[in-house]
């Protein structure tokens, strides 16, 4: 499948250029992570470690009657067994750890179940022995008695009458109003704008169909761990992999009812999170067994746990009706969206329902989101959470609209763009974004106008998402050689400690490499919220550049005291400080850093920081699939990715986000699901068996950058991260549409789905 | 406890001896017992590749092979990639063309891709893809990884 272009790869639209900002250098942490000397969670070691083991629920649904942990703990070897008795709490206060409002007991009870088991996978007791495999030997001694229930998997199933009831306390939230109906849907909310009778009264055209969306996981590689030590004066320290150490330092001190000073967590190098690596599911479990033992205790999950009791991003349904006129003009849409929340309340509906329509500038629209719980493990976020559902649907009822209208489908999308000043059906004007720029860059691409194959069809899509801003912190130190120490709190999933590196260069002028990033513990820099929300180059990086210009400032006024002027008569350029009218003065940042020891002392910066002018990124794809019309098999065999970043601080990075996004995005189309037995277990909880997306499976994956810089940000920075696996899914159904004559309505798009819609 | 077992191999060039517990795989025994955690454990069941070690001069997955299997034989993890402070041309080529995010898969990768490019010192795109099927990245989507060793192979041919 390789293919030759006659044009250069992964394009770069920019519209300003720096001296740092938008250069390639290699990344700080690089060397550790090719030699393997970076220390990821699971290499964590300490003296006298004790390791861990969880009992899980072979059950989706089932009462707790008894638990009997006498013979795990009679093995020799072990040193402690724990169960949801030992956070001797029962509090069911409402605590929000950036992941949406929640009850303390449900948080609590996802770590440990009390009461029920809600998933197969779902932990009930944790046990520390010498090393891991006694501590699994004691797994299979503890005894549980069950009493089985009927499970439900889909949220049509459990939102029919007469469903399994998850929870018996759960009443639904009905439009802002708390009713006393139990039932599975834990909240029913509207989004409205205009009216959409009298729209669809104007529509020439309507389409209206049902999506479903399969379940799916972020598929991280490395699985969750924990190392936990309850240290003998009382204070907590965890290390772990985590995308947010002060989120996890949050969620102890609420789950262990202690203050947040007295907990320490220090993030290891995280080997891939896409938002599952947000909650926490051992640490609290390895804390409570270091309580007992006295001992550090380390907890690394199998793959079957990760499948079967972390993350995964909701399964859905879904129905649009979307009406146009024959010029193409779209009058009105509805939207239905439910998702699937797991086994406690908190899907990413609300995300993706506001995400729905965002691309459209729409007179008329509603979106409905139900909010559902399932007998499958609670939902973690997943780059852009629920916005790919979202799109699912509504990027093939526009597809199929231009289809009926005969218009081409960008320029339908074109027509209808939203832009600076549209309001969103979910409410928000829009401040400016790229979208139009996104859509003129796909429709001017090589890629839109080549010949295609026989059995090929090609197919595009747009997805929004918001991004966040939040809090973070940086910490600069001039070093006497004139480099620079930074320190900052973000996980650096992806080559974050560059782009963050390179903004506070820009500033000082330095190269990048003079820049020496470190993530440090939540005890050594102020609170640094999650890497997540495709916040950490945007935020923290204005952290970086907040803290370079303080260092700038008194690097200025140094000078300035150093040659007895004014410091108003002082500049600083290009790593140059100058006198603004006398040429004889003038030294480089270098020279200056060298004097700083003898002229006062040291220069540090810091900066804490919580942006509020975030801009929101769209994402494009033009994708080419060819099907093999006996076997249905579909390959991608050209790909091209288009996404309006702002600013792209590290282009190489920028695209690494692009193309691992439209990548998972490919695996949610065309082959990965859970696949649910009758008893409500997962079948295929091994990476053989859910078969994410390999080398061999792709083609390059090409890339277009487009800048239209967010005026809320001073290097006008976006943020990259999720809004690239929102398109692929419905591309891939617009695309086969066109392949093989027939519209697929449900993910995953695999042969079997393929030769049923064509009726072989 | 089981009685352990006494193996003598060579690990990175240096005989290294080490006591192992019949049920430990070479993975568990790398990183717990000799500490080398470079070669990683991302699926435990050979599915991943991110524990992929070279074993009397082919690649394994080390989660599959039984540590007392390596009585007597020669193994190359990530750590012995390098030569002294130089980095391998592949690892260059990795840092060079972007070729990892979070870094997980990235030892299993390098050790893979050092193997194809000792036997095929100019593969087609597609060779690199299939050789490289075993070895799973969520993150890069594969494109810069695919680029890095052709990047590598070049400049390997050429020295
Ligand atoms: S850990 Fe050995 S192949 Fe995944
Ligand atoms: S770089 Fe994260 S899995 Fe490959």
């Amino acid at each position: 499948m390789t293919q030759t272009l006659d044009y250069e790869p992964n394009m770069v639209l920019a519209t300003k250029t720096y001296d740092v900002v938008g250069t390639r250098p290699v990344r700080h942490d690089g060397a550790d992570k090719v030699t393997g000397r970076a220390l990821y969670g699971a290499d964590f070691a300490t003296a006298g470690l004790l390791h861990g083991s969880i009992l899980r629920s072979p059950h989706a649904h089932a009462r707790i009657k008894s638990i009997d942990t006498s013979a795990a703990k009679a093995l020799p070897g072990v040193a402690a067994v724990v169960t949801s008795a030992d956070f001797g709490s029962d509090s069911d206060a409402v605590v929000d750890l950036g992941e949406g409002a929640t009850s303390l007991k449900w948080l609590r009870d996802n770590v440990l179940a009390s009461d029920k088991a809600l998933y197969r996978g779902h932990a009930i007791a944790g046990v520390a022995a010498s090393n891991p495999h006694t501590a699994e030997e004691a797994v299979g001694l503890i005894e549980v008695e069950y009493e089985v229930l009927p499970p439900v998997v889909t949220v049509e199933d459990a939102m029919a009458d007469g469903a399994p009831i998850l929870h018996d306390d759960l009443k639904t939230e009905e439009l802002g109003e708390q009713t006393d109906t139990v039932s599975n849907v834990a909240q029913h909310f509207q989004h409205k704008k205009g009216d959409v009778s009298k729209g669809f009264a104007k529509a020439d055209v309507i389409v209206e169909r049902e999506y479903r969306a399969k379940t799916v996981h972020q598929g991280y590689i490395e699985p969750h761990n924990a190392t936990a030590l309850w240290n003998n004066d009382g204070r907590l320290h965890v290390w772990c992999s985590t995308q947010g150490a002060f989120t996890v330092r949050d969620a102890m001190a609420q789950l262990l009812d202690m203050p947040v000073s007295k907990i320490r967590v220090t993030p290891m190098e995280i080997g891939g999170g896409f938002g599952g690596k947000i909650p926490v599911y051992l640490e609290p479990v390895a804390a409570l067994l270091s309580r007992k033992t006295g001992s550090a205790v380390k907890m690394v999950m199998s793959r079957a746990d990760v499948f079967e009791a972390s993350g995964p991003t909701c399964g859905s349904w879904s129905r649009v009706k979307i009406g146009g006129t024959s010029d193409g003009t779209i009058t009105a849409c509805e939207v239905e969206l439910a998702c699937e929340a797991g086994a406690y309340p908190g899907s990413p509906v609300g995300a993706g329902a506001m995400c729905a329509l965002a691309a459209y500038d729409i007179e008329n629209g509603t979106v409905d989101g139900y909010d559902v719980v399932v007998n499958k493990p609670k939902t973690a976020a997943y780059r852009a959470p629920g916005a790919p559902n979202a799109a699912f649907a509504v990027e093939q009822a526009v597809d199929e609209l231009a289809q009926k209208l005969d218009m081409d489908p960008i320029e339908l999308r074109l027509k209808n763009a939203a832009k600076e000043g549209t309001r969103r059906v979910d409410g928000p004007t829009f401040n400016r974004v790229g979208l139009v720029e996104t859509l003129e860059a796909m429709r001017d691409h090589p890629h839109y106008s080549a010949p295609i194959g026989e059995n090929q069809g090609r197919g595009v899509a747009v997805g929004f998402w918001f991004n966040i801003g939040f809090d973070s912190s940086v910490n600069l130190a001039v070093n006497a050689d004139g480099t620079v120490i930074l320190t900052e709190g973000s996980t650096d999933i992806g080559g974050t400690r560059a782009s963050i590196a390179m903004q506070a260069a820009e500033v000082l002028g330095i190269p990048a490499e003079d820049v020496h990033p470190s993530v440090v513990d939540t005890d050594s820099i102020g609170f640094t919220a999650v890497t997540g929300g495709s916040r950490t180059t945007f935020a923290t990086g204005w952290a970086a550049y907040e803290a370079a210009q303080s260092v700038k400032k008194q690097m200025i006024e140094r000078a300035a005291a150093i040659w007895d002027v004014d410091a108003d008569a002082v500049d600083m350029n290009r790593g140059v400080i100058s006198s603004k009218s006398d040429p004889e003065l003038s030294m480089t940042f270098k020279e200056l850093a060298a004097q700083l020891g003898s002229s006062g002392g040291g220069i540090s910066g810091t900066a804490s920081v919580s942006p509020t002018g975030v801009g929101g990124s769209f994402a494009g794809n033009i994708v080419d699939v060819e099907v093999d019309p006996e076997t249905g098999k579909t390959d991608v065999v050209r790909f091209t990715a288009f996404q309006d970043v702002g600013k792209a601080i590290h282009p190489s990075y920028v695209e690494g986000q692009m193309q691992g996004g439209s990548v998972q995005g490919i695996g949610w189309a065309l082959n990965e699901e859970y696949y649910m037995n009758e008893a409500g277990g997962m079948d295929n909880s091994t990476l053989l068996d859910y078969r994410m997306p390999t080398s061999l499976d792709l083609p390059m994956i090409d890339t277009v950058i487009v800048e239209v810089a967010n005026p809320g940000h001073p290097f006008g920075v976006r943020g990259v991260g999720e809004a690239n696996i929102i398109p692929p899914t419905p591309a891939i159904a617009n695309a086969l549409q066109r392949a093989t004559g027939t519209r697929l309505f449900e993910t995953p798009m695999n042969p079997v789905a393929i030769t049923a819609a064509n009726g072989d | 406890m089981p009685a352990k077992t006494y193996v003598q191999t060579i690990i990175n060039g240096e005989h290294v001896d080490l006591l192992c517990e019949p049920r430990q795989s070479l993975l568990e025994a790398l990183r717990d017992v000799v500490g080398l955690t470079g070669t990683k454990e991302g699926c435990n069941d050979g599915n991943c590749g991110a524990c992929t070690v070279e074993f009397d001069g082919r690649i394994v997955t080390s989660c599959l092979v039984l540590g007392v299997e390596a009585e007597g034989k020669e193994i190359t993890t990530i750590e012995g990639v390098a030569q002294g402070s130089e980095l391998h041309p592949i690892q260059q080529a990795f840092l060079e063309n972007a070729a990892l995010q979070c870094g997980i898969c990235t030892p299993g990768f390098i050790v893979a891709s050092k193997a194809l490019l000792e036997q095929n010192p100019d593969p087609t795109e597609h060779e690199i893809r299939f050789w490289l099927a075993n070895n799973l990245c969520r993150c890069t989507g594969y494109d810069k990884i695919v680029r890095a060793v052709q990047d590598a192979a070049v400049k390997m041919q050429e020295a």
